[in-house]
């Protein structure tokens, strides 16, 4: 039986919390502010912080530049599309090691994430070599491939984990009841399975869409994702601090959204289990 | 239970994944080991020949080498201090009963999901900007000389900005954890009279070991390959050149394949004794 907790110390825990809380969020809170004012307004002596003209013309003018358009989009498809052919591939790996585990299963399984370990800088020259060679630098198909690559090993140990969580015996029961192996996998494995195939896609879309390695060295003008769109602020736009903080709120504000809603399945993804 | 067929079954639905998984390893792995032994400058001349261990020697000879192995060391080490002590504390601060604790715990972690290069332009532009910035003010406000934190503190910009990226990371983690330690383990210590700096000494931390070595070297990995937050702030100007930025200078800046690559090789070997004890942890977890 939990002890009862004073009011007044929920209250000093409460203030404590709210204040740490808001100051880790101030960079974000800010950058959706900034991108609300003038350019004036931005830079500001001293700083205003809610009494200033909210207008959306900076959104206009990011969206406006001809090319804001394509950025995102490559985006959508290099994350989206990397996260869907990772499922596509890792789905039967996990699913197999899952129900029918041998004796190597495990040494499979730490193997793979020894694959995720390789620091990308050492392998660059191999895979810039070889996209120019098959003709795909700096095109959507050469990231889809890398990214799925890169994040394989993840998406395989989160579905495994989410599939052995399914138990034997429901499986034995519709056999039992004489399901046919179409039946089972159908109609008993694969509602039970959707929930971790959904947060395994959240999670990977996620790493997908803020990766920045791959994305920066192997893009130029036609696959550049986001990540290189905001890059080019770097200078001397990035001194348009309400046009770099809209462009940066349009960038993030999908992921921020999608990474809420997966903070559980955070912990475990990018642990490997380790904690639970 | 599982029969001969469900087996072979079995082998072929993995198939996919492992050949994918050994192609892109042994593939662009062999090709940094080759270039390594090779004098192989792309724009000038291109393959020039087998050259021994010159490479290997020429990296770690240069006098780039060694500062930015200690511009490596500082950042990790930096932001891996910074983010498990403050980690720590906020994990168990996150653990108390509150108002509002969903609210507070998605605006501590939202920096997690923020793109690398957005955190950096941020940071370096509306915070960290000596003329413009939103410190520059705060140091103004109290009387004091902006500090132009990118080229005068470099360092301890990145260490700034890449722990405020990675704290959220340790503190969901140290949470997960600490929301399984017995409570009534705790309130029993307390009945004894044990004070609250006793109970966190030898309760609370000593549950948390786990978890805080799994944070480490989780972040290790990934902290030894920053880049993006180098490549928009400084470009490795300032002294920020990590040991992963000087390779890739090396090999796309300067185009000098066969030394980069042998740097590569050094950087591969650095990241698996880490990996190699994240590892074991993690196999052991899968026995349990």
């Amino acid at each position: 039986m939990a002890r009862n907790v004073t009011n007044q110390r929920k209250i000093i825990n409460t203030t404590a919390a709210w204040a740490v809380g808001l100051l880790i969020f101030f960079p974000i809170l800010w950058t959706i502010l900034t991108s609300f004012k003038t350019e004036a307004q931005a830079i500001a002596d001293p700083p205003i912080f809610l009494g200033f003209d909210w207008t959306i013309e900076n959104y206009k003018a990011v969206l406006e530049r001809s090319n804001y358009g394509r950025f995102l989009w490559n985006s959508i498809i290099i994350a989206g599309g990397s996260t869907i052919l990772g499922i596509i591939i890792a789905v039967p790996a996990a699913w197999s090691m899952a129900f029918v585990p041998s004796k190597r299963t495990k040494d499979i399984l730490l193997w793979m994430l020894s694959t995720k370990m390789l620091p990308a800088v050492g392998v660059l020259y191999p895979i810039y070599l070889l996209c120019i060679r098959f003709g795909i630098l700096d095109s959507k198909i050469a990231l889809v491939f890398i990214l799925m690559l890169i994040n394989l090993p993840i998406i395989v140990w989160m579905l495994y984990t989410y599939f052995k969580e399914i138990p034997g015996e429901i499986l034995e029961a519709a056999r039992m009841d004489g399901a046919s192996l179409k039946d089972e996998v159908l109609y008993v494995l694969t509602p039970m399975a959707i929930p971790g195939i959904a947060s395994t896609m959240l999670l990977n879309v996620i790493l997908a869409w803020n990766e920045a390695f791959w994305t920066l060295n192997l893009t130029a003008a036609k696959a550049a994702p986001l990540t290189a769109f905001i890059a080019s602020y770097s200078s001397p736009e990035g001194l348009f601090y309400a046009k770099l903080s809209a462009a940066s709120t349009m960038a993030i504000a999908p992921i921020l959204i999608l990474g809420w809603f997966s903070q559980k399945q955070l912990v475990s993804g990018l642990t490997f289990g380790a904690v639970k | 239970m599982a029969t001969q067929h469900s087996r072979s079954a079995a082998r072929l639905m993995m198939a996919p994944a492992v050949i994918l998984l050994l192609g892109w390893m042994l593939v662009p792995l062999t090709m940094t080991v080759y270039f390594s032994f090779k004098k192989y400058l792309p724009l000038r001349g291109g393959d020039l020949g087998w050259v021994g261990f010159d490479n290997y020697v020429r990296f770690v000879t240069s006098s780039a080498f060694w500062p930015s192995v200690m511009t490596t060391l500082i950042i990790v080490g930096g932001v891996l201090a910074i983010t498990v002590i403050l980690g720590i504390g906020l994990a168990i601060l996150l653990n108390q009963p509150m108002w509002g604790q969903g609210m507070v715990r998605i605006l501590v972690i939202a920096p997690f999901f923020v793109m690398p290069t957005v955190s950096a332009l941020v940071w370096k532009n509306m915070f960290m900007d000596p003329n413009y910035g939103l410190l520059a003010h705060l140091w103004e406000f109290f009387g004091a000389t902006p500090v132009e934190w990118l080229s005068q503190a470099s360092l301890t910009s990145i260490v700034i900005i890449v722990s405020w990226q990675w704290l959220p990371f340790a503190t969901l983690i140290l949470l997960t954890a600490i929301q399984s330690l017995d409570s009534e383990q705790l309130e029993a210590a307390e009945m004894d009279g044990a004070p609250a700096s006793k109970r966190f000494a030898f309760i609370t931390l000593p549950h948390l070991g786990r978890a805080i070595t799994v944070v480490i070297l989780i972040q290790t990995i990934f902290l030894l390959s920053i880049f993006a937050e180098i490549f928009v702030t400084t470009g490795g100007a300032f002294g920020t050149k990590t040991l992963t930025y000087l390779i890739f200078q090396r090999v796309l800046e300067s185009q000098n394949v066969g030394l980069g690559s042998a740097g590569g090789v050094y950087a591969i070997i650095l990241a698996n004794i880490v990996a190699i004890f994240l590892m074991r942890i993690v196999g052991k977890n899968l026995d349990a």
